[in-house]
């Protein structure tokens, strides 16, 4: 069948070979990233008309805080998933960078300080993550779930049933200051690391290797590419941006428990995968994670609205999850028996 | 060069177990059997010999009711039969000893033995008394005293292997296939096994034994049969027939008139690998290549012949040895440092190892160039497409874009696109592992063509390939492989077939 197709393709055009077929139009539509973004513009028509609270530039830039933290994430672990690997420790990460933070306060150290804080002690679990992954071979599910265990459990023993919260008011900044009228710090930093991991993984070679990577590991390895270390620094990323959020949801609450972040691991890779990021690696990118980023905060901002309790929100989380992953596979599976 | 096949007026009268009349086997792309005729006698071995390819194994799976052949008949005690599955051919008492029967570790020898038709009891479980004694009994007429209740995992090797072969005989069977049974064995076990060979041909079994050695061969067999492109090319006794006379119908065809050989000036010496050694697969090889030179490499599969190919290219490292490039000496311990030094590597297994069957046709071609396309690490698409569609032009490949993804083509295409891939790296050296496996005749000579044209540019080539016309046609040199080991490198001008074969098979 595929044959057919193959050798119409190849009989039809023997001299010269074009670059690309069709327009850049007719290859955007019927992305998924459109798709995506369709959903988007009916969730907020749907929120405006189902709330009259909701077309409101104040509430809208609130609705922003429930997902810029994690999209920030979600960046990074959107590159981990096109290589083929994964970190279910990015919010155990939060939890033990937040707690650092916490208690280098404690001790008096001003805000600079603790985002430094903050921001090594995600390189270094990252660090851990890739090490124990690329230098030790393990597969990255196991790992991470181990470390994510780990992470988390280092910051219920230095805190038992304790909270940190005696923050500078300075480092308030990082989670409730606004650069310009509505727009807050997060959501300024969430649209800049969007462009530039846009740039990185679909304008740079390092991105290109990744691709290679997620589709088959031989060859790459086989064309020259250093596998391991491009491993090591995604995890070491994912492990940066987890410390950066980290900073910001601690700044936001202006107080740190163990439990901070709880279950964020499960709500980015449903961001990443809802994005069109295949769960098999290899495929993906940036603007689907963020359209993702805006889908996920816009419908729990609504059922917020709405008063729906948290619970069906994780609901609602969990069957995303499912039906993204589920859904190409059903689709290929239809457009496959009608070719038949 | 045509032998004709040699007929044998005594087999004319004699009772056959099994005959096999004008088996075809068509696969979609290949004809991998062509009318082939073969008989196997009671109490007698038939050796089968061949190239790589030459339709042995299909032969093997017919008879094992894998394969049900397009064409033919298959006649055991005079009656026809058909296997449709392959409790069928156990059901007509075909076995079959392969190189490697899959067994399992953590079952008892017995088990391993009885694996699927053990013996019941009256209420349909497991008799594990008569198993136990009827798996004894098995293993003592090998002569060897393992204890059918101890794990296989307690077992060496060649204990294994005799496992192995009690499970094939613990079927009543009057027919013995053995594929290559002797491929991993050290010569004491071989001794052992033709002694169990020997007890079965007392036995009144008909045997059906492959093997590439002919010292074996001689050794155990009263009959062979010659395989050549899937078609029986001779058969006989082998009491009758000298060692020269089987080698030339293994190879027996006119090599020179296929792939003309385009005369190019050679020059000075590139690359010289010396003493290269690895702890397992090869041993000791050295030799030089010089500009616009071709290198053939022959050898049987598993003689270690893509092994050193791939420490050359940095994919294993080599436990001791030197590797020159142009008056430098290297040390590479990976793919990365081989093409940055200049040195290519076109795998066998193509779409494993050389491609990324989803992204586009550019993105792959470019993938080791990315340092020359881009600027400051930043994708350069301009630059991509450029290098690409030089090489897709050079290459002649068929595509519908140059975006479309890799996977939507053709074999040969893809060959095309891995190729082009490594030359755009501008490398000195290339290795070509099985250049045209898989690719269909026509674009075999293309690929040759192709491989002439690089070395009259003034690449060295190291070329791999089983298949002869091949290694004859395009070669200046050939190094021979047999176990690991250098059996010698030709000059052209000492080019034939036979001399190849024999040093590749070790009969001197």
């Amino acid at each position: 069948m595929s044959d057919n197709r193959d050798m119409t393709a190849e009989t039809r055009t023997r001299s010269a070979i074009p670059d690309r077929l069709g327009t850049p139009m007719s290859r955007l539509l019927g992305s998924w990233e459109v798709l995506l973004f369709g959903v988007a513009v009916a969730i907020f028509i749907a929120n405006s008309l189902a709330s009259p609270y909701f077309l409101n530039a104040w509430n809208l830039s609130d609705a922003t805080f429930n997902f810029t933290e994690k999209a920030m994430i979600a960046f990074a672990m959107a590159m981990l998933i096109i290589v083929g690997e994964i970190d279910l420790s990015v919010a155990a990460i939060i939890a033990l960078a937040s707690t650092a933070m916490g208690a280098a306060a404690q001790m008096g150290i001003g805000a600079p300080g603790l985002v430094a804080v903050g921001v090594s002690v995600g390189l270094v679990c990252g660090a851990i993550n890739g090490t124990l992954v690329s230098v030790l071979k393990l597969p990255s599910i196991v790992v991470t779930i181990g470390t994510m265990s780990l992470f988390r459990g280092i910051s219920y023993i230095t805190l038992g049933d304790q909270a940190y919260g005696k923050y500078p008011a300075d480092f308030a900044y990082f989670g409730q200051g606004y650069v310009f009228w509505v727009f807050s710090f997060e959501f300024v930093l969430f649209i800049v690391l969007a462009i530039i991991f846009g740039i990185v993984l679909h304008a740079t070679n390092f991105g290109r290797q990744v691709f290679v990577i997620g589709n088959n590991e031989f060859a790459a390895r086989f064309s020259g590419i250093p596998v391991e270390r491009i491993k090591f620094k995604l995890f070491l990323l994912t492990g940066l941006m987890s410390g950066i959020a980290a900073v910001c949801l601690t700044s936001r609450l202006g107080s740190t428990r163990p439990s901070i972040a709880q279950g964020w691991e499960l709500e980015i890779v449903t961001m990443v995968v809802l994005g069109g990021v295949s769960i098999l690696g290899g495929a993906g990118t940036i603007a689907g994670v963020v359209i993702a980023a805006f889908v996920m905060g816009l419908v729990t901002f609504g059922l917020g609205l709405l008063n729906v309790p948290g619970i069906v929100m994780s609901i609602f989380v969990g069957l995303l999850l499912i039906i993204t992953i589920a859904l190409p596979i059903v689709v290929r599976r239809i457009k496959f028996m009608s070719t038949k | 060069m045509e032998v004709a096949p040699i007929q044998d007026s005594k087999s004319a009268g004699r009772t056959t177990i099994l005959e096999m009349r004008g088996i075809s086997q068509i696969f979609p792309a290949v004809k991998a059997l062509d009318g082939v005729n073969i008989s196997l006698y009671p109490g007698e071995v038939t050796a089968l010999i061949g190239e790589n390819g030459a339709g042995k194994s299909t032969l093997v799976k017919i008879l094992t009711g894998i394969y049900v052949p397009s064409e033919g008949e298959i006649l055991i005690d005079g009656q026809p039969v058909s296997f449709t599955s392959a409790q069928d051919a156990v059901d007509a008492g075909v076995t079959a000893i392969h190189q490697e029967t899959v067994l399992f570790d953590e079952l008892s020898v017995a088990e391993n033995i009885f694996l699927g038709h053990a013996p019941r009891t009256r209420f349909g479980l497991i008799d594990w008394k008569t198993m136990n004694a009827r798996a004894s009994d098995l293993l003592h007429a090998l002569e060897s005293e393992i204890d059918p209740t101890i794990r296989l995992k307690d077992l060496s090797i060649a204990q294994r292997h005799l496992v192995a072969i009690a499970r094939a005989l613990s079927v009543e069977a009057r027919i013995v296939i053995m594929d290559e049974p002797t491929a991993a064995l050290s010569r004491k076990e071989i001794d052992d096994l033709f002694r169990i060979v020997e007890g079965l041909k007392r036995q009144g079994k008909a045997i059906l034994f492959i093997s590439h050695k002919f010292d074996e061969v001689y050794e155990i067999a009263e009959n062979f049969a010659v395989f050549r492109d899937g078609r029986a090319v001779g058969h006989g006794r082998l009491a009758d027939t000298p060692q020269d006379t089987i080698v030339r119908m293994m190879v027996g065809r006119d090599v020179e008139n296929i792939f003309p050989k385009v005369e190019v000036k050679i020059g000075e010496t590139v690359l010289s690998v010396e003493n290269y050694c690895h702890p397992t697969e090869y041993r000791d090889i050295s030799f030089d290549l010089k500009r616009g030179e071709i290198l053939g490499v022959y050898g049987l599969v598993g003689a270690g012949r893509s092994e050193i190919c791939q420490s050359l290219f940095g994919v294993t490292r080599p436990s001791s040895g030197q590797l020159v490039l142009e008056g430098e000496t290297l040390s590479i311990r990976s793919p990365r440092d081989a093409i940055a030094a200049g040195i290519v590597y076109v795998p066998e297994e193509r779409g494993r190892h050389g491609l990324a069957l989803p992204m586009p046709i550019f993105q792959n071609m470019s993938l080791p160039s990315l340092a020359r396309t881009s600027r400051s690490g930043f994708l350069k698409a301009a630059n991509e497409l450029a290098l690409a569609r030089k090489y897709a032009e050079r290459l002649d490949l068929r595509a519908a874009a140059l975006s479309v993804p890799v996977g939507t083509l053709s074999g040969g295409n893809q060959q095309k696109v891995v190729i082009g891939k490594w030359l755009a790296t501008l490398p000195k050296v290339i290795i070509l592992d099985e250049p045209t496996k898989g690719i269909d005749i026509g674009s075999k000579a293309a690929v040759h063509g192709f491989i002439s044209e690089l070395a009259a540019e003034g690449l060295s080539i190291i070329m791999v390939s089983s298949e002869l016309p091949e290694i004859l046609g395009v070669s200046d040199r050939v190094l021979v492989m047999r176990e690991g080991l250098s059996a010698g490198i030709f000059e052209r001008s000492q080019l034939s077939a036979e001399t190849l074969v024999r040093a590749a098979t070790g009969n001197a």
